[in-house]
């Protein structure tokens, strides 16, 4: 059986995107003076939240129709 | 600069980065039953995954450092590197070229010459490419090991050992499938890690217009006209014009065709993922396709670099001076991650650092481990032995590997003169290469004797040119003139380099085509068939649609490429 490359992507970009998103909901918003007063984190975290759940969905795919 | 102080967040990003990609290496383990499987992927990566690892080997910490820092110092002008440097390589190499590195069922480049040329020509190759894979990465990891004591204040040794005994682990475990999978990751940990930082500081200075206003007051400040920076090809007329001190034709011969094409064609680091492909399309595509990324990299890796210096000029010392009295260019992009970045991002954005740092280092010791095993042991140490022996051998390489390149990373700390040397020496064994590969693949009369003797003298000419020129304002000694007399001043060391692969390329191609006219052929023609162009039945492609074609995809890509070249003219 061989490890769809897609899958550990997914994760690892949908564990990111959380752990960002929810330190950006949480954390203090004077940090983000340097960001041009931006929540970058919080942003950013749902960005890449939405890639990994695209690769996990690509994964999803193709593991229902192999070939 | 202050050191910037991480917070929980970033170390647990860092942490899950690691878990991952040890992960990978424990989950492929299983995949690993023959050589084959260890040193070659077992042949089955399909286009995507080896088109992005092609991209990501080349992709290490001193790609990503250095060309921010070259974007600072030289501007637009550094994504020569990419459009003309790499691109038409990438090209070539996938549709001329890989028929007969795939199709001719060699494992490795050094490989294809002995089944081309001879035998001395595959153990001149394979030596010189095992010294410099484990010597750069190395270097690559003193650099990084160096920038994390600098920036965050990490402890050298920790630095060191970390990243070596994670990339050793799960190179040991996958062998190259665990590297190419992880190179993948790495390449879109890189890209999203880097992107935010390009996007804030791009908003920062106003777009690209406002860069461009910020750039044009350094460059005139410098002496320049106010665009040399902003511009890519409009100010390459004349050498004194331009921050690089190139003038267009050493910028195309040198760097576009001699060493562009040496590298990109030529080194095994790169064509050994193109090699793990899955079929012979795939093989050819894996370069074309990492040449659509590769296109757009400058925005991410060079456009860091300028608004660096723009920000530095414009509101006041951003960068910190280095001892020679001009801003530390390498220090861009770890200047640009604390300036922007809050903790959060901050922790994502030097993950990728690192990400880059491992995908660098992995591609050498891969390429490393193969070479030794195959070209090396397999040839003339322990030749007739039983597939597991090879196997367990590439086990113990990666391991030997891994431990050269600690030393070589503790080497440059102590005789860093000696690693620069080295290094020039290799820059003289790769200058002439591509010409080698050029004649032994589309002209069959070339010979054994012509190849080897050709890289020979291609490899000298380099030396006495390096030796008997000079950048300006260079002390004879590791920048040339070391041969006592001085016939040229070159304008800039880049200039002076360019002129060196020039000279070494010229002297190997005429070399190789005299001797090879003088000596018999030991090859015929059968056994030239599918390692020689003419030899070699045409590739037929049914079956697929125009945008799965090779060619078709190359043709692509150089439009793309010169629209590119045009905008930013």
């Amino acid at each position: 059986m061989k490890l769809d490359l897609r899958l550990p992507i997914g994760l690892m970009f949908t564990i990111f995107g959380v752990l960002l998103t929810g330190f950006g909901l949480v954390s203090d918003r004077a940090i983000y003076a340097q960001s041009l007063d931006i929540n970058v984190n919080l942003w950013w975290g749902l960005v890449l939240m939405a890639f990994g759940l695209v690769m996990l969905g690509l994964a999803r795919q193709g593991r229902q129709a192999p070939h | 600069m202050h050191q910037i102080q991480l917070g929980a967040i970033d170390y647990a990003i860092l942490i899950v980065y690691f878990a991952f990609v040890l992960g990978i290496g424990w989950v492929l383990r299983r995949q690993v039953k023959s050589s084959e499987d260890f040193f070659q992927s077992g042949r089955s990566m399909p286009t995507w995954i080896a088109g992005l690892a092609f991209l990501s080997a080349n992709l290490g910490a001193q790609e990503v450092i250095g060309m921010a820092a070259s974007g600072a110092k030289y501007g637009i002008m550094t994504s020569h590197f990419y459009w003309v440097g790499a691109i038409p390589a990438m090209v070539f190499v996938g549709v001329f070229m890989m028929p007969f590195y795939y199709g001719s069922r060699a494992r490795s480049v050094p490989e294809y010459l002995r089944l081309r040329f001879d035998e001395k020509t595959r153990g001149f190759n394979a030596i010189t490419f095992a010294l410099m894979t484990v010597l750069s990465s190395g270097i690559s990891m003193y650099a990084l090991a160096k920038l994390l004591e600098l920036v965050l204040g990490w402890n050298f040794h920790t630095s060191v050992v970390l990243s070596a005994v994670i990339v050793l682990v799960y190179i040991f475990l996958g062998g190259l499938t665990s590297a190419i999978y992880n190179e993948v990751l790495q390449f879109f940990l890189i890209v999203l890690g880097f992107l935010p930082l390009v996007l804030l500081g791009l908003k920062d200075v106003g777009g690209w217009s406002g860069l461009t206003a910020k750039l044009e007051t350094v460059s005139t400040g410098a002496g320049y006209s106010a665009g040399a920076m902003t511009h890519s090809w409009q100010h390459l007329g004349s050498a004194s014009a331009n921050p690089m001190g190139v003038e267009w034709f050493g910028m195309v011969m040198g760097l576009g065709f001699v060493l562009s094409f040496g590298y990109w064609c030529t080194d095994f680091l790169v064509i050994q993922r193109a090699m793990a492909a899955e079929s012979m399309t795939a093989a050819r595509r894996t370069p074309l396709f990492a040449a659509i990324p590769k296109m757009v990299f400058p925005a991410l890796v060079i456009l860091p670099g300028m608004i660096a210096i723009a920000l530095h000029h414009s509101s006041g010392g951003l960068i910190p001076i280095g001892s020679d009295g001009l801003p530390n260019y390498n220090l861009a992009i770890p200047v640009l991650l604390a300036h922007y970045l809050p903790s959060g991002l901050l922790g994502l954005g030097l993950t990728a650092l690192m990400a880059s740092f491992m995908s660098g280092m992995a591609g050498n010791v891969t390429a490393f481990n193969t070479v030794w095993t195959y070209d090396i042991y397999q040839s003339y140490i322990r030749p007739g032995q039983s597939d597991k022996h090879y196997l367990r051998m590439g086990h113990t390489a990666t391991v030997v590997g891994i431990f050269l390149s600690v030393l070589a990373a503790y080497a440059t700390t102590r005789f860093n003169n000696i690693m620069d040397m080295l290094q020039l020496v290799f820059a003289f064994v790769n200058a002439p290469l591509f010409a080698t590969f050029l004649l032994g693949m589309f002209w069959r009369r070339s010979t054994g004797h012509g190849a080897f003797f050709g890289l020979l003298i291609g490899t000298l000419a380099a030396a006495a040119h390096h030796g008997l020129t000079l950048p300006l304002g260079g002390m004879a000694g590791i920048k040339g003139g070391f041969l006592g007399t001085v016939v040229h001043t070159y304008p800039s060391e880049m200039a002076q380099n360019f002129w060196t692969a020039i000279v070494a390329w010229t002297c190997c191609f005429t070399a190789t085509i005299l001797i090879s006219l003088l000596t018999r052929r030991t090859k015929s023609d059968e056994e030239l068939t599918g390692l020689v162009h003419s030899l070699t039945p045409r590739i037929v492609e049914t079956g697929l649609a125009w945008h799965q074609r090779p060619a078709a995809l190359g043709v692509v890509v150089l439009g793309l490429t010169l629209v590119l070249n045009i905008i930013f003219w």
